[in-house]
């Protein structure tokens, strides 16, 4: 404080002062104590969620996440900026809890920031505190000129969030200015009175404020030096008392959040934890119906969104104009927490969310593809959110009736389509496979190594069915002792569960796992990414399982496998990253590594690729499912393949495949685009014993004797 | 009210390939999956929500086997207050109209307003609606597709030419043929069928139901089933057996031929 004014009438004012002060503390105190306990009302009454383990893994996120900020830098200006304010914040915690303490206590200093360090954390606060006033009127300038889509609003959603994003970004403008006029004005008191002073950093905003203050006189000064403490002091518990009710609650939450966020990937949660698979059925309701049935960390992710819309900026969905965007999953279920747990008032939560803030058609519109997850800065979940939606509407029997046949089907076939299931080998009696020996089926009297899991989709369609033949090929090309199911292998029930089907899937993972042991495998291949990622993470006690691509790598890797070059050197290759191999499964360099290892192939990235990739359009039950939505994910795909210069799609998944090829041909670039599974691109390009290489590409050519593999 | 639903079971036309045996006298049906004839799964859903909005019991019946209870199961999941299952040897063999004596003498015995059957069964010649109606003396309207009830009668749509759409009112108690499309049925997945896998579903032998039995069965049969045959191959038809390309080329080449293609 200036406090160099010996007057009595100034010491009565400072003891007024200072219990002006002391009341505006206790009272800032108390209501944010107070406002946040009543947030917590509705996490309490939430459904459990055990995130109180692996304190070190979560720790590391907090480090990584939090305090490093990692995901931020994807956006690069938005991210530097926040980086900037983060740090910023920081950086001043220290300060402005000395600041307030001040107010009552004159001569408190900050244990451990006195002296020498004292001086240099003031010179680094100030420039801090200079930076994040700047990062205020830059962020509010981008908010008001520049306008970057990703915040709009669209109609249906209310009214534009700008008005409340500017207000609070000016009055955290305000207490920067505010924090630096107080140093200011307490610097230029001391220095006209010749008392030692703070040296304040050149050109910070407190040094230019002192600049601008330093010949003012005493009383001026007096004055502004209070007024500053007091704009400072009720602008700090003004926001700290606003935050709960609006975006910048994250500033509290995000800490806890990314805390208790998620650890594993390509997972989902069980309908309640705590309750195991074979008591499910004394569950009395299945998923999210009311708000209750969200867990708390559910919940707190609702509290932790920063509305920054960068899950809607990457969601397919949203993208292809179905009816959902991720952003506001969150946002409406804030909205909804805020209205029907108010901070004055009882609570009110028997509304069912279906039908009142989300519509059927919101929730089904969702591939699970992650993208969202994937860019959150602030780890807040969808996944596990949109399929306990759904559970609850299965369980409520409020399925659209595309899905309901395919289910039926699933049920009483082990196959969406409906197909028998003593037709599920037929794929393997083709000619293409005679050269290559027959495909084993473990049926008891067969036995082998490996088990090559082949799904519903490969062994029924017959266009995907040219994969599963290119995958035996494969396997047999590379020594590999494997077998397939044939009819006791039923739908992996990927899709089923992510669909909310938990019942129906159980039964099929049982089937599955039954089948599975009994065919006495040591390990699984698959070539389709949706069968990988429900053997991997939803199926228990199986084999280690192994994509494709990551078996083919390895072959190339040891030399087990040549590839003669590429045909048609005009060629131009763009590899898509299907969801559940990269984003759920973080397999994004084998699949490419593969397609570098052919000789004189041409290889480019599309923008969106690796975490980045952009869904086709989903698999499984998503077949079946009638989207409302302006244009297929698959067409926008195929698009930002022609963009990247590339001719042709490589997937290594059976669904990419369906709406990539179905995309080129509703896109009109039948011709100029085409689509190939690596698994078919590979089998082209195998160099086969006893081939003379340029006999053996083409995959008519395979059936001529000379190439018994 | 009181409304009973009049449910079969067939083979599921979409998860089955339909041949015909050996004996050439019916279907194959060792391998068949089967489920809830679809008009009659509408003409559930139908009378649940009839029933939500006036209040009242849904009864479904089904005339049939022990296996046909998996369809009752079915139909109790999705929220029929009661299902029953008339079964008797002395049925086999019975046409359309033994199984409408057979179902109208079930409703004589209990209060209902509304009986629902399906528009047909998927297997079936649409005849037992109608029939059960004539033997009950009940008005009847078929190929329902809309419902609002009033003071002990009804408002019934169907559909006619152009999608439009004409207007009856019907007195109840009174029959109708539900058509498909007129609700959308709920979902009812396994498990809400092993919740209600303790309800107890009571099965009725002839003289339960109080039919009298030279009214059923083969031998009172009048309309008898004696063939089942594939179409020989006419003239002007021609199927291609060759791979997917192929055949499409040809498809549009054919079509191409006959000026189909402008």
């Amino acid at each position: 404080m200036v406090g160099t004014y010996s007057s009595a009438q100034i010491a009565d004012w400072l003891v007024s002062g200072r219990n002006l002060f002391l009341t505006i503390h206790v009272f800032g105190v108390a209501c944010f104590v107070y406002i946040v306990a009543r947030r917590l009302v509705p996490l309490v009454r939430a459904q459990r969620d055990p995130r109180f383990d692996q304190p070190l893994a979560r720790l590391g996120r907090v480090l990584k996440f939090w305090l490093g900020q990692w995901k931020h830098p994807r956006y690069n200006f938005a991210g530097i900026l926040h980086i900037l304010i983060f740090a910023g914040f920081i950086l001043l915690a220290a300060r402005a809890f000395t600041v307030l303490i001040v107010g009552v206590s004159e001569t408190f200093v900050m244990p451990g920031l006195s002296g020498k360090s004292g001086h240099i954390y003031n010179i680094v606060t100030d420039y801090a505190a200079t930076i994040v006033f700047l990062c205020m009127v830059v962020a509010a300038i981008r908010r008001l000129v520049f306008k970057p889509s990703r915040y709009a609003v669209p109609a249906k959603y209310g009214k534009g969030h700008t008005a409340d994003a500017v207000f609070l970004l000016g009055l955290i403008a305000l207490l920067m200015v505010a924090d630096s006029l107080f140093a200011a004005s307490d610097a230029a008191g001391h220095a006209q009175r010749g008392q030692p002073a703070e040296t304040l950093a050149v050109l910070s905003l407190p040094w230019l404020l002192q600049v601008v203050t330093g010949s003012m006189p005493m009383a001026t000064l007096w004055i502004l030096n209070v007024t500053a403490y007091l704009v400072h002091e009720v602008t700090f518990y003004f926001l700290l008392c606003y935050r709960p009710f609006g975006i910048q609650f994250h500033v509290e939450t995000s800490l806890f959040s990314i805390y208790f966020s998620k650890l594993e990937r390509g997972t989902l949660k069980p309908v309640r934890w705590g309750v195991p698979d074979e008591h499910l059925d004394q569950v009395k309701s299945f998923g999210v119906k009311k708000f209750e049935d969200f867990t708390w960390k559910h919940m707190l992710d609702f509290y932790s969104c920063a509305d920054c819309g960068r899950c809607a900026d990457n969601c397919p969905a949203n993208a292809a104009g179905r009816p959902l965007s991720p952003r506001f999953i969150t946002i409406k279920a804030r909205d909804y927490a805020f209205q029907h747990y108010p901070v004055l008032g009882r609570a009110d939560n028997s509304n069912p969310l279906i039908g009142t803030i989300y519509s059927d058609d919101e929730i089904w519109s969702c591939t699970t593809c992650g993208a969202c997850e994937e860019e959150c800065p602030l780890l807040v979940e969808y996944i596990d959110k949109i399929v306990d939606l759904r559970r609850g509407m299965i369980d409520d029997g409020n399925v659209p009736q595309s899905l309901q046949k395919p289910l039926k089907a699933l049920e009483s076939r082990g196959n969406p389509y409906g197909k028998l299931e003593k037709k599920k080998a037929d794929w393997v009696k083709s000619p293409e496979l005679r050269q290559t020996g027959p495909v084993k089926v473990l049926d008891g009297k067969n036995g082998a190594d490996t088990l090559y899991f082949v799904d519903s989709i490969t062994s029924y369609d017959d266009r995907m069915q040219s994969i599963g033949r290119s995958t035996a090929r494969i396997l047999s090309h590379v020594g590999e002792d494997f077998g397939i199911l044939g009819a006791a292998e039923k739908d992996s029930g990927h899709e089923v569960r992510r669909f909310g089907e938990e019942t129906l899937f159980l039964a099929l993972r049982d089937h599955n796992t039954d089948a599975i042991k009994a065919s006495g495998v040591q390990r699984i291949v698959t070539a389709d990414p949706h069968a990988y990622n429900a053997l991997k993470h939803d199926y228990k006690d199986v084999p280690p399982v192994e994509h494709i691509s990551q078996v083919i790598a390895r072959e190339v890797k040891a030399g087990n496998i040549e590839f003669s070059p590429v045909e048609n050197e005009a060629n131009v290759y763009a590899y898509h990253d299907p969801c559940y191999l990269g984003r759920h499964n973080q397999i994004y360099d084998d699949p490419r590594d593969v397609l570098d290892a052919i000789p004189g192939l041409k290889r480019v990235e599309m923008k969106r690729s690796r975490d980045r990739s952009f869904c086709c359009g989903g698999g499984g039950l998503m077949l079946f499912y009638e989207p409302k939505e302006e244009q297929r994910m698959g067409v926008l795909r195929v698009r930002m393949a022609a963009d990247a210069g590339a001719n042709v799609i490589v997937t290594a998944c059976p669904f990419c495949m369906v709406n990539i090829e179905d995309a080129i041909k509703v896109a009109g670039m039948e011709g100029k685009m085409s689509a190939i599974d690596l698994t078919e691109l590979v089998d082209q390009h195998l160099v086969r014993e006893g081939c003379i290489r340029a006999v053996c590409t083409g995959e008519e050519k395979l059936q001529t004797a000379t190439c018994g593999g | 009210m009181e409304i009973l639903v009049c449910a079969r079971r067939v083979p599921d036309t979409s998860e089955n390939e339909i041949e015909i045996n050996a004996a050439g006298n019916d279907i194959e049906r060792d391998e068949l999956v089967y489920s809830m004839n679809e008009p009659d799964n509408y003409a559930v859903e139908e009378a649940l929500q009839i029933r939500d909005r006036v209040g009242g019991n849904v009864t479904v019946v089904t005339v049939g086997g022990e296996d046909d209870e998996e369809i009752l199961r079915r139909e109790l999941a999705m929220g029929a207050n009661r299902a029953v299952l008339i079964s008797d040897d002395v049925f086999s063999g019975s046409d359309g109209r033994g199984i409408a004596a057979v179902l109208a003498a079930f409703v004589r015995q209990g209060h209902y307003d509304l009986i629902l059957t399906g528009v047909q069964a998927e297997e079936g010649a649409a005849q037992v609606g109608g029939m059960l109606a004539a033997l009950l003396d009940y008005p009847f309207a078929s190929l329902v597709n809309s419902i609002v009830v009033e003071d002990g009668k009804l408002r019934v749509s169907r559909e006619i030419e152009s999608g439009n759409r004409e207007i009856n009112e019907i007195e109840l108690p009174c029959v109708l043929s539900i058509q498909t499309g007129i609700n959308e049925p709920r979902y009812v997945g396994m498990r809400g069928i092993r919740q209600v896998a303790s309800l107890p579903i009571p099965t009725l032998g002839a003289s339960d139901v109080g039919v009298d039995q030279a009214a059923v069965g083969g031998k009172a049969a009048r309309a008898k089933r004696v063939d089942y045959f594939i179409p020989a191959l006419s003239k002007g038809a021609l199927i291609l057996h060759r791979s997917r390309e192929e055949n499409a080329a040809q498809v549009l080449e054919l079509v191409a031929a006959k000026g189909g293609l402008k």
